[in-house]
């Protein structure tokens, strides 16, 4: 558990080293900057545009910084072989793991209640803390993705391409399974039925991201407790998943 | 020697294995239980400015046309059931099937949708609205979208019944698609419904403007022509005339 410990503590110590809290002053500033600029030019439902179009960046500015702090760190410790050290220790090979992701959830906790803070200034904070705690299951979940891309491909570049690629899969996967369903009449065939097929076999393993931190709920509908309750069990379930992944490929490693 | 990139399946603990696949189990088993609902008709949003759609395509309009018409097909289409689109709100229908127009006028998915889908509803209303917004449109690039102003005067004439709104969009062609792309069957289209019409003396006037103007060189439409043209004339003759 120490060991453990001592991980999260220096994952921790790299982000603020990182300077990541100046970087999400600086995403804070110029959501307010974004929310005065379009205060200046709506006509109308000025209040709306501001919430939904700053939330909007705020979340993907959010999930911006997690995913790039997750992989560039575990991509660093791959190529200085401190993962090499710390699996060469007389410890479990999971200790490193548990360590590195304890570390990026708190980044990921961190970084959600930051970048909800230039909304208060627009939405109240009854509306608000749903999305801010969503939020933080959504970076909760790309933290732990980003840890088993990282781990897997251990090359920044390719980890972050997948990493993209998963994020922007699952927030449209329920868009994409709409439009794979609709084909046109008549057509019925087996090549139909397979593409159909994979899409949705693809959504099966995929985080319902288009259900979570909407920037409706700031606006008009917000979400019902159990529907928040829902999206709890999801990203845990979604973490435990990953994490297993993880230690499978963890596991495999050679030295 | 051989370097060995991975260790032995067996070096995973038996948890990890087991808890991967029941994770993989119940993720699978959640996703089932909650299918995305398929849109319904009432689902439809009202479209947005096409501002808004330009801004939103980031400088390269024709993709994100391609890809709002897809988005669009798939409101109130319930595969297996025999009628769809016909709860839909044409209005809404319309003002997104301009916008595609607005965004990519190139292309063809929404007049083809538009005539060939959403003008094919058993709502004659509904029907009516569709081809008038095909009729609308035609007149931005005749050369290009005479084919679906056609089938608008074939479902008039077919469907709706309407020799008057058939004639009007074959008039149209006859008189606004004057490409060398556009086959003669359709300048032609305004002749054979006066026909039905039974509007004989018309018709008559209108194949003679034809075969007087020169547009027609082919000797087969030329002689096609003649015999309608003695057809009709017979016709008129015998007194079946207006």
């Amino acid at each position: 558990m120490a060991i453990v410990i001592a991980i999260a503590h220096m994952t921790l110590l790299e982000a603020l080293r990182n300077r990541l809290v100046w970087l999400a002053g600086v995403v804070m500033l110029s959501a307010l900057g974004l929310g005065m600029f379009l205060d200046q030019i709506a006509i109308t439902e000025s209040l709306e545009i501001r919430i939904a179009l700053v939330a909007a960046l705020l979340r993907a500015a959010a999930a911006f910084i997690v995913v790039t702090f997750s992989i560039s760190s575990v991509v660093r410790e791959a190529n200085d072989k401190v993962i090499d050290l710390f699996l060469s220790l007389p410890t479990p090979r999971s200790a490193y793991f548990f360590g590195k992701l304890a570390g990026f959830a708190l980044v990921a906790i961190a970084i959600a209640l930051m970048l909800s803070l230039p909304l208060l200034a627009y939405a109240p904070a009854a509306r608000l803390w749903p999305w801010t705690v969503s939020l933080g299951f959504e970076l909760l979940i790309l933290a732990s993705a980003s840890l088993f891309c990282a781990l897997s491909l251990a090359q920044t570049v390719t980890a972050f391409a997948a990493m993209a690629a998963f994020y922007l899969l699952s927030r449209s996967i329920a868009a994409i399974q709409m439009i794979a369903s609709t084909g046109i009449q008549g057509r019925d065939s087996l090549i139909d039925k397979v593409i159909e097929g994979g899409v949705h076999g693809i959504s099966l393993m995929l985080p319902a991201f288009d259900h979570m931190t909407m920037s409706g709920w700031l606006i008009e509908s917000p979400v019902s407790g159990a529907a928040l309750l829902e999206m709890l069990a999801q990203a845990l379930l979604y973490m435990v998943l990953i994490g297993a992944a993880s230690l499978f490929d963890l596991y495999r490693k050679s030295l | 020697m051989k370097y060995k990139k991975e260790r032995a399946l067996s070096r995973v603990p038996g948890a990890v294995l087991i808890l991967l696949l029941a994770c993989t189990v119940l993720q699978a088993a959640v996703k089932i239980s909650h299918p995305p609902a398929a849109p319904r008709a009432e689902d439809l949003p009202i479209p947005p400015g096409s501002t808004v759609l330009r801004l939103a395509s980031f400088g390269d309009p024709v993709p994100l046309a391609k890809g709002v018409m897809l988005y669009l097909q798939a409101f109130d289409y319930q595969a297996g059931t025999r009628l769809p689109y016909q709860n839909l709100d044409y209005h809404r229908l319309i003002g997104w099937l301009t916008a595609v127009l607005q965004l990519d006028p190139g292309g063809q998915y929404p007049l083809h949708a538009a005539s060939r889908i959403y003008a094919e509803v058993p709502d004659p209303a509904k029907q009516r609205l569709m081809l008038d917004f095909v009729y609308a449109q035609f007149f931005v690039d005749p050369g290009r979208r005479w084919p679906w102003l056609a089938h608008a005067a074939a479902v008039a004439k077919h469907r709706l019944r309407d020799l008057p709104l058939a004639r009007r969009y074959a008039s149209a062609i006859q008189q606004h698609a004057t490409g060398d792309n556009v086959p003669m069957w359709a300048r032609q289209m305004e002749i054979f419904i006066l026909e039905d019409m039974n509007e004989l003396e018309t018709a008559r006037v209108m194949i003679g403007g034809l075969v007087q103007s020169g547009r027609i060189t082919h000797p087969g439409e030329l002689k096609f022509l003649e015999e309608r043209l003695k057809s009709i004339e017979a016709r008129l003759g015998s007194g079946a005339t207006k």
